[in-house]
């Protein structure tokens, strides 16, 4: 359960991240930011008004709003910019707030981070259906489970609509050339604004749910750049510019980031009389096997799967088209 | 006599250091066909890039319709009426031929009979509709660049270089295609260095050179006077 929620959550996470570098060629190092915002503006308030739908609402309502705010205003003050000026600017305030997070401990429980109360009808121990249904228990656990899954796959859909709408014909436009943009008459600057507001708020759902599946939140969990950089990862392994490639990329990852250990323990045995391959196929190894399989999917599908799939296609029907004129 | 719809008035602009435009002045007559002519690097392309707002004119005015328009930013001016082909076709080859035709559509939508307009007077354009722009030819690159300009009725027309690196069976297509624009009475100013295809199109003609407009009136005379093409372009029409 546990691999299926956090692949969806990464899904909404590294499909908002997608809007803005696949679809309109801005890299924010800041997203991780407003992940953490939804899941500490959650935490905060299950953690200081006890476990309620109000907390819920309260939490997230303030986490979404802080988010829209931040987001507003990093794009107005940084988006004149060029795209290198905009990520270290977007990775100065991630820095800020991370620092932040920890100065005010008493509120944010520092690096340790805070452990909350959810509410009783998302808890194990509240029973929906007394007997397994295929061998799976129905209680709280499985509504919260079944609950993100449902939310993520409409904040998917929803992000699906954005990127096929006109508004997200403009933003691949932005994407390609943004003085063409402009010269058929469109916004840059606001057009930039509106979709990094969308990515926070996004963002930030998928930080909402995370704390609430975990119920727990802490910088590293949700702030820190590790997780910056596995986002890229998944868009990278994905495919920028797709946001199906959001979810083969986060599947992939989270596959292999929580089964390849197992794999090379079971492979290990095998090889264990082998000299120096026994030492480097090796359980604890993981790790660097985990980046050689990143290093080579990157090699091979530099356009990342979904996008070498696309391609492949729109290839194809050109040639089709070509052949026929 | 026309009263012109764009007027440049002793306009300068600096690239960086370099002092491109040098007091430029010309209108442009309305349901007319102004070309810019002159040599490499007189001034051409930043002439249109000022127009539409890319390079920022440091001192003149630069008039639509009477109205002041240098110092706005790019997209306020191509909402006020202006529509630019820029040289490198500018089109968005990661999109479809109708996604990049939809994009300059203001409401979002066609209106079919200027599509069905513009499919006769581009044919690839119909055929390749749902193809990825970035797959066309250059010609029907540059057809799609026009097509999209067009799509939606302009005060003006801005077009830079079309015929550069096409095929001179493409560039009769596109003579066919302007003249058809000219009997709409669209109002174009195009920037060309191939005279023969200038003068086959202009009513009127500005020719610029070292930043400045060293000659302007009807393109009759200039097209019908090889002394003339020799002074201000260093060529002659029927050499």
């Amino acid at each position: 359960m546990s691999v299926f929620v956090k692949v969806a959550i990464f899904v909404v996470l590294v499909g908002s991240f997608d809007l803005l570098l696949g679809y309109t060629g801005m890299i924010s190092f800041a997203h991780t930011m407003y992940f953490g915002i939804g899941a500490y503006g959650t935490g905060i308030a299950l953690k200081s008004m006890g476990a309620s739908w109000e907390a819920i609402a309260i939490g997230f309502l303030s986490a979404a709003l802080l988010s829209f705010v931040i987001a507003v205003a990093v794009g107005l003050f940084s988006m004149r910019t060029k795209t290198i000026f905009f990520a270290m600017i977007t990775l100065a305030v991630a820095n800020a707030f991370a620092v932040l997070v920890n100065q005010f401990y008493t509120i944010t429980g520092g690096h340790d981070g805070l452990i909350f109360q959810i509410p009783r009808i998302l808890k194990p121990a509240f029973v929906i259906i007394p007997r397994d249904v295929f061998g799976v228990p129905i209680n709280g656990t499985t509504l919260s489970y079944y609950g993100i899954l449902l939310i993520s796959g409409l904040l998917f859909l929803l992000m699906l609509r954005i990127v096929n709408s006109p508004f997200g014909r403009v933003l691949q436009a932005i994407r390609e050339n943004e003085l063409r943009a402009e010269a058929l008459g469109f916004n840059v600057l606001g057009h930039r604004v509106v979709v990094s507001c969308i990515a926070a708020v996004l963002a930030c759902v998928a930080g909402a749910l995370n704390a609430l599946w975990l119920r727990f939140v802490g910088p590293e969990v949700t702030l820190d750049l590790q997780v910056m950089l596995d986002v890229l990862l998944i868009v990278v392994i994905g495919g920028m510019g797709t946001l199906y490639g959001a979810v083969i990329g986060a599947g992939v990852f989270v596959l292999a980031e929580t089964y390849l250990q197992s794999a090379i323990a079971y492979i290990a045995p095998m090889i264990q009389e082998t000299p120096m391959l026994s030492v480097i196929i090796h359980p604890d190894r993981w790790v660097f096997w985990l980046g050689i399989l990143f290093v080579v999917s990157v090699y091979y599908f530099p356009e990342g799967i979904v996008g070498r799939l696309r391609n492949r296609a729109i290839k194809r029907a050109a040639t089709k088209k070509w052949m026929r004129w | 006599m026309t009263q012109p719809i764009l007027q440049l008035e002793n306009v300068h602009t600096y690239i960086e250091q370099y002092h491109i435009l040098q007091g430029i002045t010309f209108d442009v007559a309305e349901n007319g066909f102004t070309v810019i002519v002159g040599r490499n690097g007189a001034g051409k392309t930043t002439t249109l890039r000022t127009i539409i707002g890319l390079w920022q004119a440091k001192s003149g005015t630069v008039k639509l319709r009477g109205q002041e328009i240098q110092g706005q930013a790019t997209s306020e001016i191509a909402r006020a009426g202006v529509a630019y082909v820029p040289e490198n076709m500018g089109i968005f080859g990661d999109l479809s031929v109708r996604e990049n035709m939809i994009l300059a559509a203001r409401r979002g939508k066609f209106d079919t009979d200027r599509l069905e307009w513009i499919f006769g007077l581009f044919p690839p354009i119909k055929k390749f509709w749902n193809l990825a722009a970035g797959n066309l030819s250059g010609g029907q690159k540059q057809m799609l660049a026009i097509a999209r300009a067009i799509i939606e009725p302009s005060d003006l027309l801005l077009i830079d270089e079309p015929t550069k690196g096409i095929a001179p069976a493409i560039i009769e297509d596109m003579i066919d295609a302007f003249l058809e624009l000219k009997r709409m009475q669209t109002t174009i100013l195009l920037v060309e260095q191939n005279f023969s295809f200038a003068a086959a199109l202009g009513d009127d003609v500005v020719v610029i050179d070292d930043g400045q407009v060293v000659h302007r009136g009807a393109m009759d005379t200039l097209s019908s006077n090889p002394d003339l093409q020799q002074q201000y372009l260093g060529l002659a029409l029927n050499e």
